[in-house]
């Protein structure tokens, strides 16, 4: 047996065992890259998920509403914060994951190339997205890799607090005048499959879940976790009193769970591959961000620079 | 109702309601995560002042005011901030001059304002002075990083300073209101602010090689109501949802 089986065996009976995997612990270069790909995209979907929600801050209805949006957007820049600093442990710079974004290599999750077209979608973003999002992350606060794991579990605290904010915005939205729950019900209507998608493609046509499972970076399948949404969400949906847009949508009796209509894939794929509503606008947003900021972020390493030496001087 | 009194708090409310709105648009769009962050958190302190003035305002003013109807439902002319917060975000620079200017003035007065003979303003004041200090501290650093930084920072800072320095003394010049509420002990008499006032400024910017002309915009008129062109299109976005959706709960 070769070396590196042995060490790779070695490996897997740790995550079997339970044990977290830590920056400095040998681990194959596969699990490693997948890492990176995965924190990374988790990182790159809270800055750019800063956007659609960013576009109503200026316009939200009320002083509340607005503190309440400014400081859930906030929450996700902090986010994008803990996350890429996960994603540095395994040996890759801000700067390298900042590039892989703007230059299309990394990706980010499709739905913030959907836009928000009224007050009502910031309720629906946080009720389903953050929800969808949160079905996601409490799995990954098990997952193997100790730093990614310990970003999760501060992460999910806030998440759920936001996804009660969200509810909580359509519930008022909801329980308002008839245009507001009209807005509300439009809102439900287009965020609704884009809310399944997140989950990613079906089990069949999913590639790197077999291994992302063995490795414990996933404790679920999509389609196991698509479900578990749809079935905590419908319940909402009908406490709202408004309508998901899906004929095929209902009770399974015998599966114990809702059966629910088919994705779009065509959809789905094509905002993967770039042609979603907003997805040009999104990067172009992220990208001038960064090149407009390139002189300020400039600016703070020459000063630093400049006080270190006067120091150095100063005690010579 | 206390008309000079509503007209005061007013007065002490637009500032912060004004340049926070300016500090919301750049939510997600910072040079740097920690500077969106950082600057987010200024937006949210400074609307968390906005609330307590305008909740003691509406409860001067009555009838069926709240804090949203007088944060949302005033014309231009009746909204009270100085001419400097409304300035746009013309770039980083323009950003921290911009809101060091305003700092500066802002400490000294929350500093003044916790002597207030009325405790609601007193109490808002020594709460909101602590954040501001953080504020000050903030923006003092970062005018010094980018006035003594690179060619291009020190060149982009000394013009947001030429644009924006000649806003600065109404901050520090009473109007007839500002004078009424300081004869009742209530508010601050701007002209004790001055000396200080421009000595923290004209000493930061001297540190880094900034120069500010003595120069006064005598259209700054904001306190009175006279705006730029900007605070139209600001109270558009901002007023948004209340007028076209009136009298709903959100």
């Amino acid at each position: 047996m070769s070396p590196e089986i042995k060490l790779e065996d070695a490996f897997q009976a740790r995550i079997d065992d339970e044990q977290k995997i830590e920056p400095k612990d040998w681990m194959p270069e596969k699990y490693r890259k997948t890492h990176i790909r995965q924190i990374s995209q988790h990182a790159h979907s809270e800055i750019v998920g800063m956007l659609p929600e960013g576009n109503w801050i200026t316009r939200a209805p009320s002083l509340k509403r607005k503190l309440g949006l400014l400081a859930k957007v906030q929450d996700e820049a902090g986010h994008g914060l803990y996350l890429y600093s996960a994603a540095e442990t395994l040996g890759i710079s801000r700067d390298e994951l900042f590039d892989q974004l703007h230059t299309g290599k990394a990706k980010y999750s499709s739905i913030f190339n959907y836009p928000t077209l009224s007050w009502a979608d910031i309720g629906a973003i946080g009720w389903l997205v953050d929800g969808a999002a949160i079905i996601n992350q409490v799995m990954l606060t098990r997952t193997s890799y100790g730093p990614y794991a310990r970003a999760m579990v501060r992460i999910c605290k806030e998440e759920s607090f936001h996804q009660r904010q969200g509810y909580e915005i359509m519930l008022t939205l909801c329980q308002g005048m008839p245009e507001q729950k009209a807005m509300a019900q439009d809102a439900l209507n287009r965020f609704w499959w884009p809310s399944l998608m997140m989950f990613g493609p079906r089990d069949s046509d999913s590639p790197n879940t077999e291994q992302s499972v063995k490795w414990k970076i996933k404790r679920k399948t999509n389609d196991e976790l698509r479900q578990q949404f749809v079935d905590i969400t419908v319940p909402q949906a009908e406490y709202l009193g408004i309508t998901i847009p899906d004929p095929d949508l209902k009770w399974n009796e015998d599966r114990g769970h809702y059966d629910f209509g088919e994705i779009d894939w065509e959809e789905f794929w094509q905002v993967v591959k770039g042609n979603g509503p907003c997805n040009k606008e999104r990067l172009k947003a992220r990208v001038d961000a960064w090149e407009e900021g390139a002189w300020v972020r400039e600016a703070a390493v020459a000063y630093s620079t400049k006080i270190k030496n006067n120091e150095v001087k100063r005690t010579a | 109702m206390d008309q000079d009194l509503y007209k005061y708090l007013l007065i002490l409310g637009d500032n912060s309601m004004i340049l926070g709105h300016r500090l919301s648009e750049l939510c997600g769009h910072g040079p740097t995560l920690e500077t969106d962050i950082a600057l987010t958190n200024i937006s949210l302190d400074l609307f968390g002042q906005v609330r307590s003035y305008y909740q003691y305002a509406a409860k001067i003013k009555g009838e069926e005011s709240t804090e949203d109807s007088i944060a949302f439902l005033r014309t231009e002319r009746q909204y009270y901030n100085c001419i400097l917060v409304e300035q746009e975000n013309t770039n980083f620079a323009h950003v921290i001059v911009r809101q060091f200017l305003f700092d500066a003035q802002h400490q000294l007065l929350l500093e003044s304002l916790t002597q207030s003979q009325d405790e609601t303003i007193a109490a808002i004041a020594q709460k909101s002075l602590k954040e501001s200090k953080y504020h000050l501290r903030f923006s003092s650093e970062w005018v010094k990083r980018l006035g003594d930084g690179t060619e291009e920072s020190h060149q982009k800072t000394q013009e947001a300073v030429e644009h924006l320095y000649p806003f600065a003394h109404e901050l520090v010049t009473n109007t007839s209101i500002e004078t009424r509420m300081n004869e009742k002990g209530i508010g601050t008499n701007l002209d004790d602010l001055k000396e200080e006032y421009y000595k923290t400024v004209i000493d930061v910017f001297e540190e880094v090689g900034l120069v500010a002309k003595d120069l006064k915009n005598r259209f700054a008129k904001g306190k009175s109501g006279q705006h730029t062109e900007r605070l139209g299109y600001i109270l558009g976005e901002l007023q948004y949802m209340q007028r076209a959706y009136p009298n709903m709960q959100w």
